[in-house]
């Protein structure tokens, strides 16, 4: 049972920081889900058919759909907002779409046989991550990543190629959500392709959006809440998923940046606009 | 005529249209090395628009751009940038959200051109002692832990020319700096421009306050309606019957 935990909180950990690594760019990502399905799927046919071990073949999963993302990225991130959002679910339809069509992996029946996850594979797997987007948060680069979310031109401008960044960014993210859904596929032995609908990639992005998403530490938060709270109000089975949803709610009224928005780069100063007179020296 | 060495920019018939409106129409002119070069002209004139393509935010239709001799005309913003041509925004574009310490890092090259580099980069207060040198000059280092968006305009019009100074560059170019400003501000801000010349081989400003590009330019090129329409020197340039025609008007014998 604790171990249950432990593997699920821990898989929606990184699912949060993927999310949070492409969000660090300014680019909102509903593709998360399907790039943990291509690792899942990914891995299972390395692992099962090939008999690669298992750290190896989630590393391959993740550069694969590394490069899944690039590409497929690569005319979404020319467009903007509203629409970068929306070719980000339409990856993660198709990549479920194209799943349910191959036979090779079982279609809608879904892939069996994954076994090998332990919990310290996913706890290495968090402290890892973790330990990198430390190092980001500290470093010259969270402040490029930074003026790229802020002013793509000034970024521009300023000598940063944006297309670049935004790409690498979601290289990255696909990467994570891809290593994740490898461990994950490896722990419950099988996985069929409806759990990976689009429904999965919004909850990804709302682990990292409910937690917080102006530092490294909400999107963690956020997972272990949502995966946990779900469990503690199990007494009222039927009423489940409406618990869930008002609890979302009074988030977003509440702490509407989310759990954890102390932040930091942006709000570190102690002189707040209008608070002192202006007087230019 | 000057040749290339003693040329940091050189346009050569540069035209750009927006669905058959004319902005540039065969603009060729030569940014010398160490001079101020001033850009006038009516609204309109394309100006701005000719800024804009030099820095690659808009393509050119036609026409050649060479930078330090180098064909920059197709490259993007930030390549250009990265070779060393930095601009400030007629509607003055800061990371708002940022601190002002923050925007002139965040320019600094060493980051810029090694993104990922940059993770393992030691001692980084060196940056931070750069950063906070330029900001002493522009008189913004007491206020570098305020956020961007909260200076006055003024300074955050030094800010945003600090920022562009924090990458190195051989050549700046202003777009408008005095737009919106009062009398006392221009003044500051003539000091500032001067100060920043001597870690520039070039600049250009575009402006419309004549007093200040009087005061500031070695050179002037007017402009209007896409056309240049004189160079040379200030005094000369500003008594031309043409200008005077197309966009001092009377203001002329004000002075």
């Amino acid at each position: 049972m604790i171990q249950d935990y432990i593997v699920f909180v821990g898989v929606n950990i990184v699912l949060a920081w993927s999310v949070y690594v492409i969000l660090l760019a300014g680019s909102l990502s509903f593709a998360n889900g399907g790039f943990m399905a291509i690792g899942a799927y990914v891995s299972g046919v390395l692992t099962v058919k090939f008999g690669f071990p298992l750290v190896i073949a989630a590393l391959i999963s993740g550069i694969a759909a590394g490069l899944i993302g690039v590409l497929a990225g690569f005319p979404a991130l020319r467009t903007r907002g509203i629409y970068l959002m929306l070719v980000t679910v339409g990856i993660a339809v198709s990549v479920k779409a194209v799943i349910e069509s191959i036979d090779y992996v079982g279609g809608i029946q879904g892939f069996g046989g994954m076994v090998g996850t332990t919990p310290w594979h996913v706890v290495g797997l968090v402290g890892l991550v973790g330990g990198g987007l430390a190092l980001l948060s500290r470093s010259p680069l969270q402040r490029i990543l930074d003026a790229v979310r802020e002013d793509e031109l000034s970024a521009a401008s300023l000598g940063i190629n944006p297309i670049y960044v935004k790409l690498t960014c979601f290289g990255v993210g696909a990467f994570l959500a891809a290593v994740a859904g490898s461990f994950y596929a490896h722990y419950l032995i099988h996985v069929s392709p409806d759990q990976f609908g689009i429904v999965l990639s919004v909850f990804i992005v709302l682990y990292a959006v409910l937690g917080g998403t102006n530092n490294m530490w909400g999107p963690p938060i956020g997972a272990a809440i949502m995966t946990l709270t779900p469990e503690f109000v199990r007494g009222l089975e039927a009423w489940r998923p409406t618990a869930f949803g008002v609890i979302i709610l009074c988030l977003l009224l509440i702490r509407p940046d989310g759990l954890l928005a102390f932040r930091i780069a942006t709000t570190r100063t102690k002189v707040v606009a209008g608070s002192k007179p202006k007087q230019s020296t | 005529m000057d040749v290339y060495p003693q040329s940091i920019l050189s346009v050569d018939g540069l035209s750009k249209s927006f669905r058959g409106l004319t902005a540039l129409d065969q603009i060729s002119l030569d940014v010398r090395r160490g001079e101020i070069l001033g850009l006038m002209g009516p609204n309109g004139a394309g100006k701005s628009v000719f800024i804009n393509v030099i820095t690659g935010l808009y393509p050119a239709d036609y026409g050649t751009v060479r930078f330090l001799g180098r064909d920059v005309t197709r490259l993007p913003s930030y390549a250009l940038a990265r070779l060393g041509i930095a601009r400030t925004y007629q509607n003055i574009r800061l990371l708002r959200r940022m601190t002002v310490l923050e925007n002139v890092l965040v320019a600094i090259k060493d980051h810029v051109n090694r993104p990922l580099r940059s993770l393992f980069i030691r001692n980084r207060s060196r940056f931070v002692r750069a950063a906070t040198t330029l900001l002493e000059q522009f008189h913004l280092a007491d206020k570098r832990d305020w956020l961007a968006g909260s200076l006055a305009y003024g300074e955050a019009r030094r800010l945003e020319i600090a920022r562009a100074l924090a990458g190195k560059p051989s050549l700046l170019l202003l777009d408008e700096p005095a737009a919106g400003m009062n009398e006392r501000e221009t003044e500051e801000l003539g000091d500032t421009i001067r100060a920043s010349r001597k870690l520039l081989q070039a600049m250009v400003i575009v402006e419309h306050d004549v007093a200040m590009m009087r005061g500031l330019a070695d050179r002037l090129v007017v402009m209007d309606a896409g056309h240049k329409i004189a160079e040379g020197k200030p005094g000369e340039v500003l008594a031309e019957p043409s200008v005077i025609e197309a966009y001092l008007g009377t203001d002329e014998a004000d002075e």
